[in-house]
């Protein structure tokens, strides 16, 4: 008998779970316990020494962040993954793992407002230093890279404009220069790209987003693609050298090709400490159980407004790759198939007051500063999250005075059209 | 045989079947993968069979070490190859010698040697290469998802917990293959060649 691989919907579901082995309870169970008992003080041994697999404490793992490890893992392709309490802590720790005081890493300049924060700020305070690349333009990554560069960083999809990044060209350089590549995955998820099939080393998530899908969870997620050559330089020293914390065990050596995720766990979340609640894994789980359904919708419903609003008298753009003529068509094509994702902008012929005036008159759509939730959100750049920018600046990160950003939700299309439509009038 | 990939049956197959298993290679010193993957199989009820020249005589974990896989006294189901690629053919030379032969020939993660595989099933022994078979017991018992390890497993069967204590599973349960990751052998390392 062959065996079949099955396929994404089946494994949004399925992966990482199984009934509970001493209940039978078949829905995943919240483990809602700081610790674990020991079968005795040996085992206790072998758990802190690495040398089997278990529990011991929540703060280093906890068998409902545990499914949804292995089932987000499962959806990317990759070998492993580690829950964590948010996409933000996942970027602390994977830095933890990849960098010393003095390195550097290339980034793109297209991303997350919240992750140009913490790179340009906080972590520099570690001695961690970003070098701004343009994805639009591919050669000012391989210009950015150093003798002390350790990765490269990109978002497949780029919060907040549309930007598809060409995954395939960065990781040709990352691989030239020996560095590992992390993507950030949050706005496609992997039902819209798997970044590992196109070269990422590293997947990382907000789980707040789209793969929870319901607003009601802040969470982040790492995942080892499986794919890097730890100790082939010795760049890499909490992978490829012995660790004193662990007895002198070498973790690339003993975990092979899923040592970063282990390195991350037993490394960073254990003596950093941002661990997931079992609770919200369990809602997060819960979420990506439908993913697959949710963003056929919020891709069907997105196309739908953009298409709309693209002809409307009072806007002036529309940056959604899913459209004819966007620059990154073609690439949202290659890279993003079944859809651009949901979350674009778009802008307004009446600039900053129209901007005001439309997020104040919607009735359906929720003003607020999250994306990816199953009610369409909006919120104006300018007036809000950017508001203390200096004019220059809001227009250089893409939040000029005429911006409006959008998270297209999963509700009949019609009336999210008319809920835009009933706005834009009365702007 | 192709042995760039081993169906699930085909591994659980052989843990399930398998009772002692003579590890060739193992270290004495309790931070190496060989120490850990004999702990680990001990633990799950394998007879463990420590095999290493310059350790014989002295015990590892409990288990008297011998110098060659002719020197053990008793049947061996397994010869577990924890050396370099280079050693594989004499080692299952020597493992075609027993009487009785064992069944399994188990070449570790990063350990690979078509020609020594060649001979092994020449003589009708089940070969395994580049493979962990503590790994693979974790994969096939979902104890491995505990660290977040894609499995690679899908089952609707409940798990049956293996003899005492709670964080023992044991492999007599059905599972469906579970999704693909890309391999690369550049990232595995290499095997001891203690």
């Amino acid at each position: 008998m062959t065996e079949r691989t099955p396929g994404f919907a089946t494994l949004a579901v399925h992966a990482g779970a199984q009934p509970d082995p001493t209940t039978g309870a078949r829905a995943t169970p919240i483990y809602q316990t700081t610790s674990f008992v020991f079968d005795d003080v040996d085992h206790a041994a072998s758990l802190f020494g690495l040398q089997t697999f278990g529990n011991i404490y929540t703060r280093i793992g906890n068998p409902t962040n545990a499914v949804l490890e292995e089932r987000v893992a499962a959806l990317e392709g990759g070998t492993a993954g580690l829950a964590v309490a948010s996409g933000h802590a996942a970027q602390v720790l994977v830095m933890h793992v990849l960098m010393k005081p003095g390195d550097e890493f290339v980034a793109s300049k297209k991303l997350y407002g919240g992750s140009i924060n913490q790179f340009n700020h906080s972590f520099k305070n570690f001695g961690w230093n970003v070098v701004w690349a343009d994805p639009d333009d591919i050669g000012t990554f391989e210009r950015g890279i150093t003798p002390k560069t350790k990765a490269v960083f990109i978002e497949s999809i780029a919060n907040p404009g549309g930007v598809i990044t060409d995954i395939e060209a960065i990781s040709a350089i990352a691989k030239r220069a020996g560095v590992p590549l992390i993507v950030d995955n949050t706005l496609a998820t992997p039902y819209l790209c798997k970044p590992i099939e196109h070269g990422a080393d590293i997947v990382v998530h907000s789980l707040t987003k789209f793969l929870g899908g319901h607003g009601n969870s802040i969470g982040g997620l790492i995942v080892d693609g499986g794919t890097f050559n730890w100790s082939r330089e010795g760049r890499y020293p909490m992978l490829s050298e012995p660790r004193p914390e662990y007895n002198g065990i070498v973790l690339h050596e003993t975990f092979g090709n899923f040592a970063f995720a282990i390195a991350c766990r037993v490394l960073s979340l254990r003596d950093m400490g941002p661990a997931l609640s079992p609770f919200n894994a369990f809602l997060i789980l819960t979420g990506i159980e439908t993913l697959p359904l949710r963003m056929s919708r919020h891709c069907e419903n997105t196309q739908a407004v953009a298409e709309w609003l693209a002809k409307h008298r009072k806007v002036a753009w529309v940056s959604y790759p899913g459209l004819p003529g966007d620059r990154y068509h073609n690439l949202a094509k290659k890279y993003a198939p079944n859809g651009a994702g949901a979350v674009f902008t778009f802008g307004l012929k009446g600039g900053y007051e129209t901007g005001v005036k439309l997020v104040s008159n919607v009735k359906l759509f929720s003003h607020l500063a999250n994306i990816g939730d199953t009610r369409s959100l909006i919120i104006h750049p300018a007036s809000t999250t950017h508001k203390q920018l200096s004019d220059d600046q809001k227009t250089q990160a893409g939040a000029g005075p005429d911006v409006v950003r959008v998270s297209i939700g999963i509700e009949d299309k019609a009336d999210i059209i008319a809920d835009l439509d009933q706005a834009l009038e009365a702007a | 045989m192709n042995h760039d990939s081993y169906s699930d049956t085909f591994i659980r197959g052989i843990l399930n079947t398998v009772k002692t298993i003579a590890m060739v290679g193992i270290s004495p010193k309790d931070n190496r993968p060989s120490y850990f993957a004999f702990k680990y199989l001990l633990d799950r009820g394998y007879n463990m069979i420590p095999v290493n020249p310059g350790q014989a005589g002295k015990e590892i974990l409990g288990r008297e070490v011998y110098a060659r896989l002719s020197d053990i006294p008793e049947p061996i189901d397994m010869v577990d190859v924890f050396r370099a690629s280079q050693y594989a053919p004499q080692v299952v030379a020597e493992a075609l010698t027993l009487k009785p032969r064992p069944q399994v020939i188990w070449m570790q993660l990063g350990v690979r040697n078509d020609e020594a595989a060649a001979a092994a099933e020449a003589a009708a022994l089940k070969v395994v290469m580049n493979r962990c078979p503590k790994i693979e017991y974790g994969r096939l018992s979902s104890e491995i998802g505990w660290m977040g390890v894609n499995s690679r497993t899908l089952t609707s069967k409940r798990a049956h917990v293996f003899g005492r204590g709670v964080q023992r599973m044991s492999l007599d349960r059905a599972t469906v293959t579970g999704g693909a990751t890309i391999d690369t052998a550049g990232a595995k390392p290499n095997a001891e060649t203690a």
